[in-house]
Order: C-alpha cells, then structure tokens, then sequence
C-alpha cells in the first residue's frame, strides 16, 4: 500500500510569516488529513505504541475510531488514560515513544500518533466537551502541590475515581510550564485553559496564590485533613555556568525569558505590563526545547539574529528534530561545538558579546554522547546584546527546606519510589521536582502512576 | 481577590493599606514579602510585608509610586480589592534578641525597617532607629517607629526636620561619639544602603540590608533577582531578601534596578502619568 509510506504533512503557517507573530505554527489535520493519516496505522493485534507511551493511551482504538469517522470516541478513547490529549498531542516527543515503536517506522514513517491524538482533542474541544459521569464519592481527601501536568493528572486521576482533590498553586494561573514556559505557537494558552477547565470540570478544587512551604506547609495540610499529598513542584532555580558577566544587564534566564514572553505576555507590551528587553542579536546557549522555545520567541520578539550556542554538536542536541527544523526555518543561526568562556559587557554594565571557545567532541561520557572539549586558543566572540541560558534547572528548595522528613538528593530532586513515595509517610512527588528538567509527558506519566499509590493507599487507609 | 480594609496617604507618593489575606498573615515573618498583581493584564512585583495581624488576618502594605503599577495600586480605595497577593516569601529575618541594635530607614524603607524594629522591641531589643526622607513632608511611619524604639533620630536631606543630612551621616555621628551597637540593619534605596555598609565597614558592626530586586515569580524559579554577594549569585526570593550588606555587590545591585528604566518610561507614558521619582 503505497499510501502508507509517508505521512500525512501538517499544515503549518509559512516561516516567513509565522516568525512575526505568536500564533501556532502547527495548524492541525482536517477530517479528511486525519482520516488519510489514520489508514496508515495498521492495527497491530499487539501494539507496542501502548507500551511506549507514559500513560498508556489506547493507540490504535482511538486511530481505529478517527478511520470510522468517530472522532468523539476517538476522544473520549484517549482520555480514559490521559487527561490532557490536546496538549500531549502538540508537546509529546513522541518520536522518542509510542511513534518511536511504531512498527510502520521500520519500513516508513511511523503513523503521527501524536497529531491524530491533537485532530481528536482539538475536534471534541470545537464540539463541547462533556465532562463525564463521576463515581460516587469515596473517603479520601488529597492535596495535589502545583498544576503543572503532573499534578493535574494526579488531580484529575484521582478526581475520575471519586476522590475529592485541591490542588494548590503558587502562581496565580494554573497550568505550571504549559502556561510560564511552552510559548503559545507551539501550545496556545487557550488549549491549555481548555484542558484545565475539564480537570476542574471532574471537581478538582484550584487554589492560586498558595505556596505550599511557605503559604502553607505540607504539614499544615495534614492538620487540615487532607490524607495524602502529591508534590508536583515542577522546575526551580534556573541553572548558570558561572562564567564572569553572567549578572550584566541582558543576561536571561530561559525561565525568566520565558515567563516574562509567555505567563506575563511582555510580546504585547506595553498592552500588557512586563516587559522583556528583546534586543537585536541574541545569543541562547543550551540545545534542549526550552533553548528552541527561547530562540524562536527572540525572532517572533524583534531581534534580527537569533543565535543557539550549544557546546556539542547537531546529533547530540535533546531538543525535538521538529523543534529544531521549524527553528531552522525560520532563521535561526546554530553554533554548534561552541561553549561560552565570558559575557562581554559595556561601561554602563550591559551585555555587548558572549565569547565563545570551539569544542571537538571526545570519548562517550556517562550519558552516552561523547564529550566536548575545549579546543586550545580558538576563543571567539559573538557579538550580541541579550544572552539567554537554557541550561535547565535545580528543583525549587522551597518544600524541602519547610518540611521535616522530606529527603532530597544533594542536588536537590526529591527521593522517591517506583511509585512515586517519598521519604515522608502520605507524601508522593514526581515531575521535574523528581526528576530535574524533563518533559511534559513523563511528569504527567509519574502524576499518573502516583495517583494509583494514592489510591491504594487511601483504600486501605478507610477500609480498616 | 484580596480587600484592601484600610488605605492611608502617608505622602503625596507613599501610600499604606492593610489587606485581607488570613493565609498569609497567619505566617508572615519580620523580613518577608509578598508578590502582588493588581489587573489581569498586571506586573507581578514584590512590596514588604510591613506589619501583620494574625488576629484579622491582615497585612500592611506600604508602597511609593514609582512605576506604573504602584500607581494603579495607589488607585485602589478601601474596599477595592487587588487582584493576586501572593506569600509570605523570602527567608525571615534572623534577629537578635538581646543587645542593641540601630534600625536605619530611608525613604519608603522605612516600611520594611518597621517590623524588624517592633520585633526586636518586643524581643527585649534596645532598638535605636535613624530614619529620614528627602523632605520631612516625605518621611513615614515616624509615630510607629517611636513606639518600637528607644530613640528615634529623624534626618533630612533638606534639613527640614531634624539632622540635616543622609541617615548614614547620622549613624556615622552616633558612632563617632563613642555609641556601641551590635547590629546594624539598614533598609531603603539602595545608595542609601550602600552609604550605611560603609559607614560600619571599618568597624566591622555586622550589617543587614533587605534588598528589593526586579522579581517575576518571586517563588525561586526566574532568576531574574539573582544579586551577587561575598562572590557568590543568589537568588534574593529564595537566598533573601536580607543579606551582609558588607558583603553585597551594591554596583551591580542598582545596575540591575535600571534594566527597565527604558520600559517603566513608556508605560508611564501610556497610562498618561509622570513617574513620582521622590
């Protein structure tokens, strides 16, 4: 069949066009492109996709029911395992999962699983979506810490199952970094609001404005009645390299580039109040998404050149081959088996070039990928006025430091077990407060595996 | 929403409000501060948490309007509400609790300086309090800073009351006449707090600033507040507010202030008002 060599083709906004504004990229299939693209799957009596995915979704049921035309049930398919298929659908890497295994990808393409999963979310989203019949209530009160996606999976796992969740959050929107961090043409905001609201739908209580660690503290929930907690914190500290300049003015955070860009709209300053010094060259060192996401909101932000920096070379980079591509075409510069040594700066204290030493690469390191190292004497400077560090993050120390037998590793992520437990009775975590910087889809996966501990800890809990 | 129960004009450009928010009174620490949004479309800035009552469960705000969004707040009456007020944050001041310490405030500063004072008061503290403001017209919070003091020095820069000159100028008189004190915590604007650590420096009388850098989250995750101490960057909503002041890189302090200056120009502008600079 020839057809099933190569997918479908998303309809995207031309580069040209999409680098000046903040609209999605990704335009979505129509009924007609998803159901070409669904006749690709060919229905595998033991699907390894399933097993590839964090959260199990039910790949080709729900492909099966976009090629019938059922695209509410293909919906409603998915989201009997993930509470969240419209995001999953635009921020899943899921080249690295369920398409990863795919057995078409032997031969061809593997099937978009992850565009027909947005096709079916977007179009139950159009339609209205219906939240579904809850159980009845069952004894059991949780406290789910920060609604970032694994603690809005918790929630809404726990909510499906009858339990009565609140889930608490610093900022003051929910959302976690699928509102401060992923920019909106990649994952609009209202998509984001849209799944949100069908957590809360299945009666999940939102409290903003609460810190837990220093609003509350962990324990404090306990005292008002709450039987578990589940800490999903999310990302912390922005991490530096600790090379000189890096405090001059002009010098981000991807964290703080990106809250200010996305949470705080500073691309609609002065319309909106906080503004981002965007400048004309801008340099971004790191090769992940988040440095992806920081270098194609510095172009959409005005800046005539938008450089990545990034210390090993093109194959090495974490960031999705998507990502990178759609950066690529829209003008952003690569220095790769670049590492920067200093930030430049003028008299009045502001950034006025990065200088950079060129890396070859060497022997495989721990991770696998073979490690940089500095070529002798072949510093050179690039000439920018704003320096973004995508470098990741430490967890925030915040719920450590208030709460006693909460063990944390020396760099900071939380001790658990396989399902998520930590050091400290009735308390469960999991997300980038585990794990360190990591994506979208494994928080939510260990909010999900978490939710089933929780569970079963709570019936035990009221049955005896 | 949070409701502002009371608003004093204390100046034509500082204003006090005590707002209903329980959760944060109920911990608030001497030394903390919350992160307030006042529109939908608002900053987030941090302002000190200038007193609290865990009985009423209100905080007291004191603020200047020096930007667009102190003045919107500053538009706000009793009975309005603002839009998001979230803390207590920031590490609680270490106080001593025995001892004599100066309580130095300058300008708006005076408002962070208040509680630390009231704390050490009722902590059996001999609390000696240097406070002063461009004009006297400008100065805040003298009558509560009386209360909490076992002297009050009141300076200004125009000499319209009291000793005529800086705050630092007064302390470094005190000391200079053989007064002994054994901590000195200093907060205001940030020459202010520079002059003050220079002042003790070659004494070496341990020096406490609060400082108040451009913050977003303001829960440990921007990094936008990173200041550089003893060599070191911390992150001031997380590592602070307070710090050695001895040890504070106060150059690059207030170069990192005026990163926006640029910006804060043109939203004054949009909202058809000047920037009160006093």
């Amino acid at each position: 069949m020839a057809e099933r060599q190569g997918r479908v083709k998303m309809p995207a906004q031309p580069a040209s066009e999409r680098v000046r504004n903040f609209n999605e990229v990704n335009l979505g299939f129509d009924a007609e492109l998803a159901r070409q693209e669904a006749l690709r799957c060919i229905q595998c009596k033991k699907p390894l996709c399933i097993q590839g995915c964090p959260v199990r979704v039910k790949i080709p049921e729900f492909i099966q029911l976009i090629v019938d035309g059922d695209f509410m049930g293909a919906a409603r398919t998915i989201k009997e395992t993930n509470n969240l298929p419209a995001i999953c659908g635009r921020v899943c890497p899921q080249e690295e999962q369920c398409e990863k295994v795919c057995i078409l990808g032997k031969r061809f393409e593997p099937v978009a699983i992850g565009r027909l999963e947005r096709f079916a979310a977007d179009w139950e989203l159009r339609q209205g979506v219906e939240p579904p019949r809850l159980p009845e209530r069952r004894p059991g009160k949780v406290a789910v810490v920060g609604a970032g996606p694994a603690g809005l999976t918790c929630a809404g796992d726990l909510a499906l199952r009858g339990y009565e969740v609140t889930i608490f959050e610093a900022l003051h929107a929910p959302g976690g970094v699928l509102i401060y961090g992923i920019p909106e043409f990649r994952l609009p905001k209202a998509i984001v609001k849209a799944e949100v609201d069908y957590v809360l739908s299945l009666g999940v209580k939102l409290e903003t404005n609460v810190i837990i660690g220093r609003t509350l503290t962990v324990d404090d929930l306990f005292l008002e009645g709450y039987d578990a907690v589940f800490l999903g914190t999310g990302a912390g500290l922005p991490k530096f390299m600790n090379i000189p300049g890096e405090n001059l003015n002009g010098v981000y955070s991807a964290n703080e580039w990106l809250t200010r860009t996305n949470l705080m709209k500073a691309y609609q300053f002065p319309e909106w109040d906080t503004p981002v010094r965007a400048g004309q060259r801008v340099a971004v060192v790191g090769g992940g998404n988040v440095a992806m996401d920081a270098v194609r909101c510095a172009l959409r932000l005005g800046a005539e050149e938008a450089t990545i920096v990034y210390r090993r070379s093109r194959q090495e980079m974490p960031a999705r081959a998507e990502e990178v591509d759609h950066a690529e075409h829209e003008g952003v510069q690569f220095k790769f088996l670049c590492n920067p040594t200093r930030i430049l700066g003028n008299d009045r204290g502001w950034v006025t070039g990065i200088e950079c030493i060129r890396m070859e690469l060497g022997e495989p390191d721990a991770s696998g990928r073979r490690r940089p190292v500095e070529v002798q004497g072949s510093e050179f400077v690039l000439d920018v006025d704003t320096v973004v560090m995508a470098l990741g993050t430490n967890p925030n120390p915040i719920v450590v430091q208030t709460t006693p037998g909460l063990t944390a590793h020396r760099w900071g992520g939380l001790v658990v077990d396989e399902a998520g437990l930590t050091s400290k009775e009735a308390v469960w975590a999991g997300g980038d407060a585990v794990t360190g910087s990591a994506t979208v889809i494994l928080a939510m996966g260990a909010g999900k595996t978490a939710a089933e501990a929780i569970m079963k800890y709570l019936e035990g809990k009221y049955q005896a | 929403m949070y409701k502002i129960t009371t608003k004093q004009v204390l100046t034509p450009v500082t204003k006090l409000m005590t707002v209903e928010a329980p959760l944060v009174a109920r911990k608030a620490e001497p030394g903390q501060f919350v992160i307030v949004r006042v529109s939908g479309s608002g900053e987030r800035i941090p302002l000190t948490i200038a007193d609290f009552d865990r009985g009423a469960g209100t905080i007291t705000l004191v603020f200047q309007e020096v930007g667009y969004t102190t003045r919107l707040l500053g538009t706000k009456e009793e009975g309005d509400s603002i839009l998001d007020v979230v803390g207590p944050l920031g590490v609680p001041a270490e106080l001593m609790s025995q001892g004599r310490v100066v309580c130095v405030g300058g300008g708006v500063g005076v408002a962070p300086v208040y509680p630390k004072a009231k704390a050490l008061h009722e902590a059996g503290v001999e609390v000696i309090s240097i406070i002063g403001a461009r004009s006297y017209d400008l100065l805040i919070m003298e009558d509560m800073m009386r209360a909490v003091s076992r002297q009050l020095y009141v300076c200004t820069d125009d000499g319209s009351f009291g000793y005529h000159g800086f705050v630092s100028g007064k302390l470094q008189e005190l000391l200079a006449s053989g007064e002994q004190f054994d901590e000195v915590i200093a907060v205001g604007p940030l020459p202010m707090m520079r002059a003050t650590v220079e002042v003790t420096r070659p004494l070496g009388i341990k020096t406490l600033v609060s400082l108040n850098p451009i913050m977003v989250d303001g829960t440990g995750m921007c990094g936008a507040c990173r200041v550089t101490v003893g060599g070191k960057t911390k992150f001031c909503c997380v590592d602070g507010p307070m710090f050695d002041g001895h040890q504070v890189d106060f150059a690059e302090a207030i170069r990192r202030s005026q990163m926006y200056l640029e910006e804060e120009k043109t939203a004054l502008h949009r909202c058809g008002c000047q920037g009160g600079d006093a």
